[in-house]
């Protein structure tokens, strides 16, 4: 009976119909982004666009209404004198979610809740679609799950699907993020099936997204080109548009502006906006909006000017 | 692309979902800015001296970005090259026999250093004269030729362990002639292992392409390379067979055409001359249903577009296996898109101009032959500069093993496409050619790649991967691809008459 042999290894099934990753070439196609020489306008406008797509997140146990709401502040106006776009959301825990509603109001800056367990995923389905549906009942437009990990290492594929498929449906209208975690996914293989597992699910402009910024390993140019060109491979196959956030890492303006130049020369012109491309991060905008006064201004100007940190100064 | 403009506004519902390389965030011109430092006039280098040629005669280069000349280049007459072997035996009688390996490794060292020091001014000129991208001038050509300078340093002084047991010699005076394609690696890949091994050089770059190698020429005068022990001799075929010819080149070692590689045989034989040639290639990129298919995509578009395809061993022909053909393809073409073809000096240029009017030409004709011959055309739609010698990155579908545009070397970004079904097929079409200089294979079976390895007959076969190069690793080919081997142990071997 073919069937039940070949049922047997789902894992391995899945990794031949959607094709190996061979690790040396792809990091070497990715060290191809970053000697882009990205100058004058259109450094400005790569920039500009960064800021738009950032996810402006806080998730820290001590989060509070206060940090809270400084982060909408700032989400809504990053740079009020060189009229620096809106961030794209803010990110934030499921209890923070009324606060952020409160503050934000009918704003365009979206409220992303991670939500399922995060950071690790291992609670029953049932609460984690609990969470889900209390998030968006407290006004989130936007949903950051988690994959099950240690049902997809064990080659329970078709589980993990199913959750995917059941968190998306307790999503109801607002949009979904499917977290793989690429760090405890490991190897570029895993991270392409996984892609695939989840598009298979998903609707239009629902994100795939590298990290939860809580493991030792986040998004590297290597493991967003391989959900990118998961993304291109899915979308000209079904003619769905998955949109991509990685998340984690990405701490520098010139790191945002390489991994733009992977979206634009993978994904092109359609993925270049914030309803296809996000950025999961907190210390990146504040390099944004210093490296944009720069531009402006010839001048680098103290971090103290951007609400940041400074007491190491 | 630059100014490739789709319509980005038009919202009609697409039949078949398609990707828009457009010009959403385009790039800014980004040019390098470093100074190359040229002369409006060149000299030969004889005899550690720049002097003027005898011939009096001089040509000029011309940029192939814009057309425009850069600078005056001497064509070295019948005298000039008496003078260049004159010089060499001298320098090899009087200096370079007489230094120790590892004397002779100390000046290889500093030429090596000294070439990184002014690696970004070496760049600009390689990219200003030959038409490649800066960014390949700048990894890629530059730091290899110095890695070369180092690597064969690292010999000088060890020869007797690359020969364990056997008795050597240098040959004394060796004549080299290089190619246009990588001027000053070419160079660097011949004189390199010369003096290491303890010979004295006479050395004709080609033509189109001097600039680079009457720079070095500063080099070694700064390096304070002795007299006579390397010559520059610039100009075109003639001072080439004027170099083959001399009675006082003990070893002839060329790199370029099969056609001349071929006369330069002719006219060796029987004169006792060491003879080491680096011919053209066909080289077949074979890729099997089971490869990493992106990796495949992005190596077989950096084995045909690296260098404008000016490459002797160019993945020139794709093999896929049949079950794979037509969305390999269609990958292929999605990848053509974001290409950038313009100014070689900017630094997001991925494919620079083509070297020369008579090379646009060449290519021109053979991909007419392609087109007459039924195979299916596509090219990239990006636009192309208004001056200078540009080609666009094109595939040939539907190839057979008879087609010109699968038999001959072209020499540019054009890429042949043909099919296979089993892995004797893609053996047997891949060997199939008069050519065998490289091979690459695609495969995530490690055990294919071994058989392939062994069964292609190419001087390197490469795995998952194209176009990988390193001083430590022998480069040739079989057949009408040329013989003997440079680069690594072998490379030294090549320049030492053996007993065993």
């Amino acid at each position: 009976m073919p069937s039940i042999v070949v049922n047997k290894y789902p894992l391995k099934r899945l990794i031949d119909e959607v094709g190996p990753v061979d690790q040396i070439a792809i990091e070497e196609r990715v060290a191809k982004f970053t000697t882009r020489s990205i100058k004058k306008g259109s450094k400005i406008q790569g920039l500009n666009l960064a800021v738009s797509m950032v996810d402006l997140t806080t998730l820290e146990g001590k989060d509070s209404p206060g940090k809270v709401q400084s982060l909408c502040q700032k989400a809504q106006s990053p740079d009020s004198e060189l009229n620096t776009p809106q961030v794209a959301a803010v990110c934030v825990y499921p209890a923070m979610v009324k606060h952020a509603r409160k503050f934000l109001g009918d704003s365009p800056v979206k409220i992303a809740s991670v939500a399922t367990g995060f950071p690790s995923g291992q609670y029953p389905l049932r609460t984690r679609l609990q969470e889900v549906k209390q998030a968006v009942k407290d006004g989130t437009d936007e949903i950051d799950m988690v994959i099950h990990r240690g049902a997809f290492l064990s080659g329970q594929v078709q589980t993990v699907q199913d959750e995917i498929a059941a968190v998306a449906e307790a999503c109801g209208e607002a949009t979904l993020k499917v977290i793989l975690e690429v760090s405890e996914l490991e190897t570029y293989d895993n991270i392409r099936a996984a892609s695939f597992l989840a598009m298979n699910v998903l609707r239009s402009n629902d994100f795939i997204k590298t990290s939860t910024g809580k493991t030792s390993g986040n998004a590297t140019l290597a493991n967003n080109q391989v959900m990118l060109e998961a993304i291109r491979d899915f979308y000209l196959e079904s003619g769905t548009p998955i949109a991509m956030k990685p998340a984690g890492g990405i701490k520098t303006a010139k790191q945002a502006l390489h991994y733009l130049v992977a979206v634009k020369e993978t994904l092109g012109d359609e993925w270049l906006n914030n309803r296809r491309y996000r950025f999961g991060a907190s210390s990146l905008l504040n390099d944004l909006l210093m490296q944009l006064r720069k531009q402006d201004q010839g001048v680098y100007q103290a971090p103290w000017k951007f609400s940041d940190a400074s007491s190491g100064y | 692309m630059p100014t490739q403009r789709k319509n980005s506004r038009n919202t009609r519902r697409r039949k078949t979902p398609e990707l828009l390389f457009g010009d959403l965030w385009e790039f800014d011109p980004a040019p390098e800015s470093a100074d190359p430092k040229l002369k409006e006039s060149y000299s030969l280098y004889i005899d550690g001296q720049q002097s003027a040629p005898k011939s009096r005669k001089y040509f000029e280069s011309i940029n192939p970005g814009t057309e425009k000349a850069l600078t005056r280049i001497p064509a070295a007459g019948k005298a000039d090259v008496n003078d260049a072997f004159s010089a060499a035996t001298n320098g090899l009688n009087k200096y370079w026999s007489k230094l120790s390996g590892k004397d002779r490794g100390k000046y290889l060292y500093r030429i090596a250093r000294l070439l990184q020091d002014r690696a970004r001014e070496f760049a600009v000129a390689e990219s200003l004269d030959g038409g490649k991208p800066i960014k390949e001038s700048r990894d890629f050509d530059i730091p290899m030729a110095a890695a070369h300078f180092f690597y064969y340093a690292g010999w000088a002084d060890k020869l007797e362990y690359a020969l364990p047991g056997g008795s050597y010699s240098p040959y004394g005076v060796v004549g080299q002639i290089i190619p246009w394609n990588f001027p000053l690696l070419m160079l660097a890949w011949k004189i390199a292992p010369a003096l290491a091994t303890g010979n004295c050089v006479v050395i004709k770059p080609a033509e189109t392409t001097s600039i680079t190698a009457l720079k070095f020429a500063e080099i070694l005068q700064e390096a304070e390379l002795p007299p006579g022990v390397v010559n520059i001799v610039s100009g075109a075929g003639a001072t080439g067979q004027l170099i083959v010819n001399h009675p006082a080149a003990k070893k002839i070692a060329f790199t370029g055409s099969t056609d001349v590689g071929k006369a330069i045989m002719r006219a060796t034989a029987g004169t006792g001359k060491g003879l080491t040639l680096e011919l053209g290639g066909k080289a077949a990129n074979i890729v099997f249903e089971d490869a990493p298919i992106d990796q495949a995509v992005e190596g077989v578009i950096n084995g045909i577009f690296f260098n404008q395809g000016h490459v002797c061993c160019a993945g020139s022909r794709l093999l896929i296996q049949e079950s794979i053909a037509k969305t390999f393809v269609q990958k292929l073409k999605t990848r053509i898109a974001s290409l950038r073809v313009g100014n070689p000096l900017d630094k997001n240029t991925d494919i620079g101009a083509i070297n020369s009017k008579e090379q646009l030409d060449k290519i021109n004709d053979l991909v007419k032959s392609g087109v007459k011959e039924g195979a299916e055309l596509f090219q990239s739609s990006c636009s192309l500069p208004g001056q200078g010698w540009f080609f666009r990155p094109s595939l040939f579908d539907g190839v057979t093993q008879s087609h010109r545009i699968a038999r001959e070397e072209i020499f540019g970004p054009v890429l042949s496409i043909l099919t296979f079904r089993t892995v004797s097929e893609a053996i047997e079409k891949a060997n199939n050619t008069a050519y065998g200089l490289s091979a690459g294979v695609w495969t995530d079976k490690g055990s294919k790649i071994l058989k392939m390895s062994t069964a292609l007959k190419a001087g390197v076969v490469w795995a998952n991967t194209y176009n990988k190069f390193d001083p430590t690793s022998p480069f040739g080919g079989y057949k009408e691809s040329g013989c003997g081997r440079e680069g690594g142990k072998q490379g030294i071997c090549d320049y030492l008459k053996v007993e065993y």
